[in-house]
């Protein structure tokens, strides 16, 4: 399995999208955004798909379509909870209309069925060679953006108006964010497909929110579920090959996004740390003075 | 007395509406000062021009000695609900008020530990530092806010309806806090509430604010149905039972 160069190639993409999606993820789903996470990836769904129509690597128009969507939706307050269904039901349904109808001419016009399931599901066994080192320095940047903006964003997710007060623009934050998870979801799309891309960025942050406590530590646990279940859905992909029907590998996004759930699922095993409710009696008696 | 803060003749417009006119008054070195008025009165805007968050169409504020220290205010914004499932520890959201607005990582020292445990400390959440924030209770998490704006080393404190969403013995206890830090640390402390009662053994300063207007001094000199009736601008009577004050709506 490890000789192969696509395979290897594989591992190294899955590894930074997992990576990347699983740091981002924790930030997003702090600050309410994994929905702005999901619309990223379905307007991305387009890009992808037109990038198939007129030739060009589908990761290009993820990333260009995917900051276009991050740009626009700031600009009409997508993120903001109250206009979210509006814009699901009118935008991204629109997107994904769109996606389909490039699809169907590309498919029409090129004869290559099988990119319909790519852009929607992934195709990280056949990632061209040269958008290796831009799929990298993307990863690189994304993560290293939001390390820097770390204490900000999470001061602006205590609350936003403790952040005014000590000079920090919020809005301008809210945007190099949105900005960082574009990219990652671009990355994502590429890994396991635009559709499914919510699932690696959301699933291992939540359930790294549920067993730790400090954000340093769920950034980490987030990052490393992600890997697993990103290296595991590929090597059993690869297995999945001499799996019934014969000769039929499963598709790689298939085994993440279920290992992502398995995960997520085994985080409720974890007995929670939550305080037990504590009666006024017990409380009066804590307060009073030893 | 040293003014810490001081307001000559401000006035605010919002929406080409005359929301605040010459409001003027000063809070000094460990001195004790309340924003008192009705729900709508204008005392969050108040708060927000003291922070520089909200422009005014008139007058000055001045912050800190002749304008020095002018950036040392700490801040606690009103009704702050911190999710459950957020993974920041009671010590985290203090740290965040050390250096929460810094790009980059913060640089583990053995001095930024001392500062967030000592602030901590200062207002008794010492004992649940390592609690996920989001499962504290109102009061805890007040006091967790308290120490956030106080890691700083502020000079002067400034708390939007701090007792608001409180329940009784919280409410007390945050009071009684707010005047230890006042009267021991010399801070200057300045929040808004809408009942002045529980604030009464603590307060050295009401600022009542009505009708666009405020009314400046001790609660005894402010507090009076013919200063009330002024300020508001219709009949207003000021009832004092077993030491508690009530306005009411006069005739």
């Amino acid at each position: 399995m490890l000789t192969s160069g696509p395979v290897l190639t594989a591992f190294l993409i899955g590894a930074i999208a997992a990576t990347t999606s699983g740091v981002i993820g924790v930030f997003s789903v702090l600050r309410t955004q994994s929905f702005a996470g999901h619309s990223l990836a379905d307007i991305a769904t387009t890009g992808g798909a037109g990038a198939f129509l007129v030739g060009v690597n589908q990761f290009w128009g993820f990333l260009v379509a995917g900051l276009a969507a991050a740009t626009a939706m700031e600009a009409i307050g997508v993120q903001r909870r109250r206009d979210r269904d509006i814009a699901t039901g009118v935008v991204l349904g629109g997107a994904l209309g769109i996606a389909a109808l490039f699809l169907y001419l590309g498919t029409q016009h090129t004869s290559r069925t099988g990119a319909s399931f790519s852009i929607l599901f992934g195709s990280i066994f056949v990632v061209a060679p040269d958008t290796v080192p831009a799929i990298i320095a993307a990863g690189v940047v994304a993560v290293a953006t939001v390390a820097v903006l770390s204490r900000r964003l999470l001061l602006t997710a205590v609350a936003p108006e403790l952040a005014r007060a000590r000079g920090v623009s919020v809005r301008l934050t809210g945007i190099i964010f949105l900005a960082a998870l574009a990219v990652v979801v671009s990355l994502s799309a590429v890994a396991i497909g635009a559709v499914l891309s919510t699932a690696l960025l959301v699933g291992p942050a939540a359930t790294a929110l549920r067993v730790t406590r400090s954000p340093g530590k769920a950034v980490l646990v987030s990052a490393v579920t992600g890997l697993a279940a990103t290296w595991t859905g590929i090597a059993l992909a690869y297995e999945s090959y001499y799996w019934p029907p014969a000769g039929h590998g499963w598709p790689v996004s298939f085994f993440v996004v279920a290992l992502v759930l398995v995960a997520y699922l085994l985080s409720y095993a974890r007995k929670p740390r939550r305080m037990p409710p504590r009666s006024p009696h017990e409380e009066a008696a804590e307060c009073s003075p030893a | 007395m040293f003014p810490l803060l001081q307001l000559d003749g401000v006035g605010v417009r919002l929406g080409g509406r005359q929301v605040l006119s010459d409001v003027s008054f000063t809070v000094g070195k460990g001195e004790f000062a309340a924003i008192i008025g009705p729900n709508g009165a204008g005392k969050t805007t108040l708060i927000r021009v003291i922070l520089g968050l909200r422009p005014t169409s008139a007058g000055r504020v001045i912050k800190g000695v002749n304008g020095a220290g002018a950036g040392r205010v700490g801040y606690v914004p009103q009704k702050i609900v911190i999710d459950s499932d957020i993974p920041l520890r009671a010590w985290d959201v203090v740290a965040l008020g050390l250096d929460g607005h810094k790009l980059g990582f913060p640089f583990p020292s053995r001095r930024r530990r001392e500062q967030v445990e000592q602030a901590l400390q200062d207002v008794g959440a010492l004992g649940y530092a390592d609690a996920r924030v989001g499962e504290l209770s109102g009061g805890e998490q007040q006091r967790v806010l308290i120490a956030h704006a106080l890691v700083s080393r502020p000079q002067l404190l400034l708390l939007d309806e701090p007792l608001a969403n409180l329940d009784l013995r919280s409410e007390q206890e945050i009071v009684t806090l707010l005047g230890k830090l006042a009267r021991e640390h010399e801070i200057a402390v300045l929040l808004s509430a809408h009942d002045m009662n529980p604030l009464l053994p603590v307060m050295d300063r009401i600022i009542y604010v009505a009708n666009g207007k405020v009314a400046t001094g001790s609660t005894d000199e402010v507090v009076t149905s013919e200063g009330l009736t002024r300020l508001y601008g219709h009949p207003v009577d000021v009832l004092r039972v077993r030491g508690r004050v009530v306005v009411v709506a006069g005739d």
